[in-house]
């Protein structure tokens, strides 16, 4: 475990990358037909004909697409112990098909638990943009770290 | 939502959303897809983790709260239109707030969802819109309250 980033190596105020995720329609129509077969996330025509304006990803796709880039940017690089809330997520843009989207990380606050000494907790919040710089979408997130001190 | 124009929307409206298996193969698929964290891919880590067995990511009971909310949601507007009743266009969501992971979800478990309308407006940026603020909540096999979040959708007056 002496590899891993622990609660007292990240700052508030820091800012971590979270890497890219190209989104595919492929991807977009798949997460829909699990998990929101709406007809404007099922197909393209369906997608361009909506309020949404072109093929676009789930919402809960877009949360998740994030998860994954905190993880592969960040929490699988550290003594990450999960979440158990998310205060909020506002869904500013479609995520369209063809877009790639790009992460980062901002490190909001933090504090050792006061009922696990061996635990702190981040309150972070992420953003998402595609190439030319919108912002599609924001997250603030609870993030639960071991403290090093108390391995 | 449900196929309901918003003034047809009265506060305290609760619907049972149906219920979703959380199956190994779907939490593992899940978590490889999305949530590669250790807890969630194996049995060894998650026992060595900090939900104490393998656990479903938080982010898949999320979608699966949305599976059982488009499959309500379509099966209300299905039985309205065979009515003959005028439907209002699907609104999209603006976001959400205070969702909480309250307790792991488990390969094997089941949960329920339910929706509570708490309350709705007009949105003054679009005349032909409105918000409609929901509580939504997940409940395993244990009755157990697992999932919660308060989401909100734009609804078509």
């Amino acid at each position: 475990m002496s590899g891993l980033l622990h609660f007292e190596d990240f700052e508030v105020g820091q800012v971590i990358s979270l890497g890219i995720y190209p989104v595919t329609a492929e991807e977009i129509r798949e997460f829909a037909r699990e998990f929101d077969p709406q007809d404007f996330h099922l197909e393209e025509r369906a997608g361009e004909a909506s309020i949404l304006g072109g093929y676009s990803a789930s919402g809960w796709h877009v949360c998740s697409m994030l998860m994954r880039m905190m993880a592969d940017g960040w929490l699988n690089m550290t003594a990450s112990l999960g979440s158990n809330s998310v205060p909020e997520v506002k869904w500013l843009r479609p995520v369209l098909a063809g877009e790639t989207l790009s992460g980062i990380l901002t490190i909001a606050s933090k504090r050792v638990s006061s009922k696990r000494p061996e635990m702190g907790i981040f309150q972070c919040f992420s953003e998402l943009f595609n190439e030319e710089g919108e912002k599609k979408a924001e997250m603030t997130a609870i993030v639960f770290m071991r403290v090093k001190a108390a391995c | 939502m449900l196929g309901l124009f918003l003034d047809e929307i009265v506060d305290g409206l609760a619907v049972d959303l149906g219920s979703y298996h959380f199956t190994r193969e779907a939490v593992l698929k899940f978590a490889r897809k999305f949530d590669p964290q250790p807890f969630h891919l194996s049995d060894e880590a998650g026992l060595a983790g900090p939900f104490g067995r393998l656990s479903a990511s938080g982010w898949h009971t999320a979608a699966g709260w949305m599976k059982c909310y488009v499959t309500t949601n379509e099966a209300a507007r299905a039985k309205l239109r065979a009515a003959g009743k005028r439907l209002p266009e699907v609104g999209p969501s603006p976001g959400f707030t205070n969702l909480k992971w309250l307790k792991p979800v488990y390969p094997g478990d089941v949960v329920g969802y339910r929706c509570t309308v708490t309350s709705k407006r007009e949105l003054a940026s679009r005349p032909q819109w409105g918000l409609v603020f929901s509580l939504n909540e997940g409940f395993n096999q244990h009755e157990e309250l697992v999932y919660s979040f308060e989401g909100k959708v734009m609804n078509a007056c």
